[in-house]
C-alpha cells in the first residue's frame, strides 16, 4: 500500500465515521407507521444517541430520506421528486412493509415496494416495525455509511 | 309522509321499483326521469331533499342471481336536514350504455362525487362540468372498481410531471 492509498483509505475512515454519526433524517411520513416513527424518534428510545435525531422538514438539508408508510401511485412521482432534491451523499430507508414490497395492498392504488421507484439502502420490514427493528436498521445503515467509498 | 307514496302518484311508471324496510327507503328511477326526480325531490316543500349525502355505484357482474341484469347501479342518498328524512334513489345502467344525467347542477358536491364514480366504475355523467378522474391519476387504464378488473393487474409507473 503506497503512502497515497494509506491516507485516503484513513480519511476514509474519518469521513465514515463523521458522517454515520450525523444523519440528518427527512421523515416522509404517508401513512400508520408515522406513529411508530413518532415512538422512535421521541426520547424514550432516544435515537440521538445514534446521531439521528434532528430530522430536517427539507429535502435539501437531509441525508437519509426515510420513506415511511405506503406509496400510492399517485404518490410515487412526489416520492421521486424529494428524492431528486436531495443532496449528496445520501441514503434512502424503507421503513414498514409496505414501501419495501407494497406490503398486503397487492392492488391497483398502491406501488409494489419503492425500489421500483428509487434505490433503497436498508428495508425495515414490519407492520409496523416495533422501534427495536427501527433502531436496528439505523444501526445497519450506520455500518453501511462507514463501510463505503466516501465521496467528498 | 310517505315519500315513496308521493314519487309514485307523481311520477308513475318513471318509479320502476321501490323498497321500504324499518324506515329505510328506497326507489328506482327510469334513467329519463331521473333529473326531474332529483329536481323534484329537492325542490318540493314536503320532501326538501336539500343535501346529496352521497353518490356511488354498484357492480353487479357476479352478484349471485342479478348476472343477466343491467350491470350497474347508480345510487343517490338524499337527506332533508328541515324533515330529517331520508330517501335512496338508484338508476339501472346496461354495460353497453352507462351513462347518467350529471347532478352538478342539483348539488355541487355531486361534481367529485361523479368523477369518482367515473374513475372506479367507468360510468359517464353526461353534462358534468369537469370529467376528469378524481382518484387515479389521468394515465390509468381500466376502472379499478369494476368486477372483471383483475385484482392484481400492474399499472406502469408514472414519472414525475417534468
Amino acid at each position: 500500500m503506497g503512502v497515497g492509498s494509506f491516507f485516503t483509505s484513513k480519511l476514509d475512515e474519518a469521513i465514515g465515521w463523521a458522517r454515520k454519526y450525523s444523519i440528518f433524517q427527512y421523515p416522509f411520513v404517508t401513512a400508520c407507521c408515522g406513529m411508530e416513527y413518532m415512538a422512535t424518534a421521541c426520547s424514550h428510545y432516544d435515537v440521538d444517541r445514534f446521531g439521528a435525531g434532528l430530522p430536517r422538514f427539507s429535502p435539501r438539508q437531509a441525508d437519509v430520506l426515510f420513506v415511511v408508510g405506503t406509496i400510492s401511485h399517485k404518490m410515487a412521482p412526489v416520492l421521486k421528486r424529494i428524492y431528486d432534491q436531495m443532496t449528496e451523499p445520501k441514503w434512502v430507508v424503507a421503513f414498514g412493509v409496505c414501501t419495501c414490497t407494497g406490503g398486503f395492498y397487492d392492488n391497483y392504488a398502491t406501488v409494489q415496494g419503492i425500489d421500483t421507484i428509487i434505490p433503497v439502502d436498508v428495508y425495515i420490514p414490519g407492520c409496523p416495525p416495533r422501534p427495536e427493528s427501527v433502531i436496528d436498521g439505523l444501526m445497519k445503515l450506520q455500518d453501511k455509511i462507514a463501510g463505503q467509498a466516501q465521496r467528498y | 309522509m310517505p315519500i315513496l307514496a308521493e314519487l309514485q302518484r307523481r311520477f308513475g311508471d318513471a318509479i320502476v321499483e321501490t323498497h321500504e324496510q324499518h324506515g329505510d327507503v328506497t326507489a328506482v328511477v327510469a334513467r329519463d326521469a331521473l333529473l326531474t326526480v332529483l329536481a323534484h325531490c329537492r325542490d318540493d316543500a314536503a320532501l326538501a331533499f336539500d343535501v346529496l349525502m352521497d353518490l356511488t355505484a354498484v357492480d353487479y357482474l357476479k352478484f349471485p342471481g342479478r348476472e343477466d341484469g343491467p350491470r350497474f347501479e347508480v345510487v343517490y342518498h338524499l337527506y332533508s336536514i328541515a324533515r330529517n328524512h331520508r330517501l335512496r334513489l338508484k338508476v339501472r345502467l346496461d354495460e353497453d350504455d352507462a351513462r347518467v344525467p350529471s347532478a352538478v347542477a342539483l348539488w355541487p358536491i355531486a361534481n367529485w362525487l361523479e368523477r369518482e364514480v367515473w374513475d372506479m366504475f367507468g360510468v359517464r355523467f353526461e353534462g358534468h362540468p369537469d370529467p376528469r378522474r378524481l382518484l387515479m391519476y389521468e394515465e390509468f387504464v381500466g376502472h379499478p372498481l369494476r368486477k372483471d378488473y383483475p385484482i392484481n393487474r400492474r399499472q406502469p409507473l408514472i414519472g414525475p410531471a417534468s
